[in-house]
């Protein structure tokens, strides 16, 4: 098992700290990872990206051209990254705010209304568990049991009251994904 | 599993510090690789094995005080990012000359000039040639996994110690700032001050110091006979390194017929086009020197009498490490090429095996 993923969107709607739950559920379960960031002034109210590589063998580059899944969650990022998902990748996008939708014939494409459930649900900060849980809908890479191992892990003691928020946005996530049309 | 941590390069340079025992670190932050002093301040070792963290005014500060702690025995070190560097190279000749060991990493960054946050490895000259002034040598460490920024920060001070010589750690921008699970090593005390009395016997250790002789740490001497001493008994120690501290790892080189040259983070990239190379029957293979300088020219050499057809440099510049590998492979007509992107951008896997492809085309490896 190999995936490499990209987690896009905009700076503050949780996309490096998404990339560092999957990648810390991903040393829980015994696999070889690398979380890469883009860092930067285009960090600043622009956009936030991160690579995240899940393995079961060492990994040579961390550094990718292509992806066998793309989650954009803004409209530059879809624009910046669906054509650097590999030919039959998956992409995972929230239709929130996205006037252009994608528009590749040859990737399965899964919708997420994650920004509606976060208002919805009154916690904005569970934004990215939506999204996350959709991803592990899609690709069960790594256990639920992991996801919240690494929550245990990547959050600060203090935070851990909010372990339980996350797992049920999490499991909602899973239930809300959809295939696009 | 329990000791098995996901961490960035920066942050396990900072527990590396405090677990290897180290007693000071003088620094001053600059992107990217300012998370090395906040992990320390957040970590408080001053609290716990005693190691002084501070932030000086500025990096020709926090170098000074390198060799202030180091004129005493102590194992300190300092990081800091290319434009710091610079400003840190005349107390890195300083060091060199005095003979004092110390750990400076430069976690480097797109130049010249004020150049870019993003990550770059066009430090090379500056840091593998010398960067200050005189004649003088360091070893460098590249590591190029979150790994390697946790074991060269102990391997570091020991070259340090060995040779009492400044010992440099090159690393980049993506090696600092990428996560990959990490073992940490095991907390090691401090020197007690009775061990660097012993194991320091040059060291300036104040008032109260048993010893009859006083000890002045300096790297000037006006006369110039004893300046050339000194400089003969530097470059012995520099000939010493070059015979036994080379250090490299080489990826399917015994039959390879082109062989790509990269260290830190294109050493990773250059190991996925190996695989994407081999996948399609073509003999390639990767030579990552591990140390810069002493340089690894005998894998070269070897590579050389094997052989092969060409050479590849991947770096993040416009192609410094490459006379290094022309010199070590010694033959004028042997094709040796450059290829990198420079300025912060990190070239794609792909882009690399675009470009050993077209050598290989030219140079009649590929039909």
């Amino acid at each position: 098992m190999k995936e490499e993923i990209i987690i896009a969107g905009f700076g503050g709607q949780g996309v490096l700290s998404m990339g560092k739950i999957l990648a810390y559920s991903g040393v829980m379960q015994g696999q070889e990872v690398s979380w890469i960031p883009s860092y930067g002034p285009e960090m600043r109210g622009g956009t936030a990206n991160v690579t995240v590589i899940l393995s079961d063998r060492k990994i040579s580059s961390p550094v990718l051209q292509e992806f066998d899944t793309g989650i954009v969650l803004n409209q530059q990022s879809l624009d910046k990254f669906e054509e650097s998902v590999k030919p039959g990748g998956t992409l995972l996008y929230d239709p929130n705010g996205i006037t252009r939708p994608p528009h590749r014939q040859d990737l399965a494409v899964y919708t997420i209304d994650a920004a509606v459930e976060a208002a919805r649900s009154g916690n904005a900060k569970v934004f990215n568990m939506f999204v996350l849980g959709a991803f592990l809908q899609i690709k069960p890479l790594v256990t639920i049991e992991n996801v919240i191992e690494g929550l245990r892990h990547s959050l600060p003691e203090r935070a851990h009251k909010m372990i339980p928020a996350n797992e049920a946005a999490l499991r909602r996530g899973m239930e809300l994904v959809k295939r696009a049309e | 599993m329990e000791d098995i941590k996901l961490m960035k390069g920066n942050e396990v340079l900072a527990y590396a510090a405090i677990r290897c025992g180290a007693d000071g670190y003088f620094g001053y932050p600059i992107t990217p690789q300012s998370e090395v002093l906040e992990t320390l301040t957040e970590l408080r070792p001053w609290e716990t094995t005693g190691m002084v963290v501070l932030q000086a005014e500025s990096e020709v500060a926090s170098i000074n005080m390198v060799y202030g702690g180091a004129s005493a025995g102590k194992r300190v070190m300092t990081s800091t990012s290319s434009p710091g560097l610079s400003l840190m190279c005349e107390g890195l000749s300083y060091l060199a000359g005095a003979e004092l060991p110390c750990v400076v990493i430069d976690v480097s960054r797109g130049g010249p000039g004020l150049g870019t946050i993003q990550a770059s490895q066009a430090d090379y000259f500056q840091v593998v040639k010398g960067g200050g002034h005189g004649d003088y040598r360091t070893p460098v460490l590249a590591p190029n996994s979150v790994q390697e920024m946790n074991d060269f920060v102990e391997l570091a001070f020991d070259l340090a110690f060995k040779y009492l010589n400044p010992v440099v750690i090159l690393a980049d921008g993506v090696i600092g700032q990428m996560m990959e699970k990490v073992k940490l090593s095991p907390q090691k005390p401090r020197r007690t001050e009775a061990q660097i009395r012993k194991e320091c016997p040059w060291a300036a250790l104040g008032k109260g110091s048993e010893r009859k002789a006083r000890n002045i740490v300096t790297s000037c001497y006006i006369d110039p006979e004893t300046m050339e001493r000194h400089n003969r008994k530097l470059q012995e120690k520099y000939d010493r390194m070059e015979r036994d501290e080379v250090r490299c790892e080489e990826i399917e080189t015994a039959d390879a017929e082109y062989i790509l040259v990269a260290y830190g983070v294109s050493s990773r990239i250059c190991a996925k086009v190996v695989e994407d190379a081999r996948s399609e029957g073509l003999r390639v293979g990767l030579i990552r020197p591990i140390t810069l300088f002493p340089f690894p020219a005998g894998a070269i050499r070897r590579a050389v009498e094997r052989g092969v057809r060409g050479f590849l440099s991947v770096e993040l510049s416009m192609g410094q490490m490459i006379e290094d590998v022309r010199s070590a492979a010694g033959d004028a007509r042997l094709p040796v090429r450059h290829f990198g992107r420079t300025g912060g951008i990190i070239h794609s896997p792909r882009e690399v095996y675009d470009a050993l492809k077209r050598l290989m085309t030219e140079t009649g490896g590929l039909q």
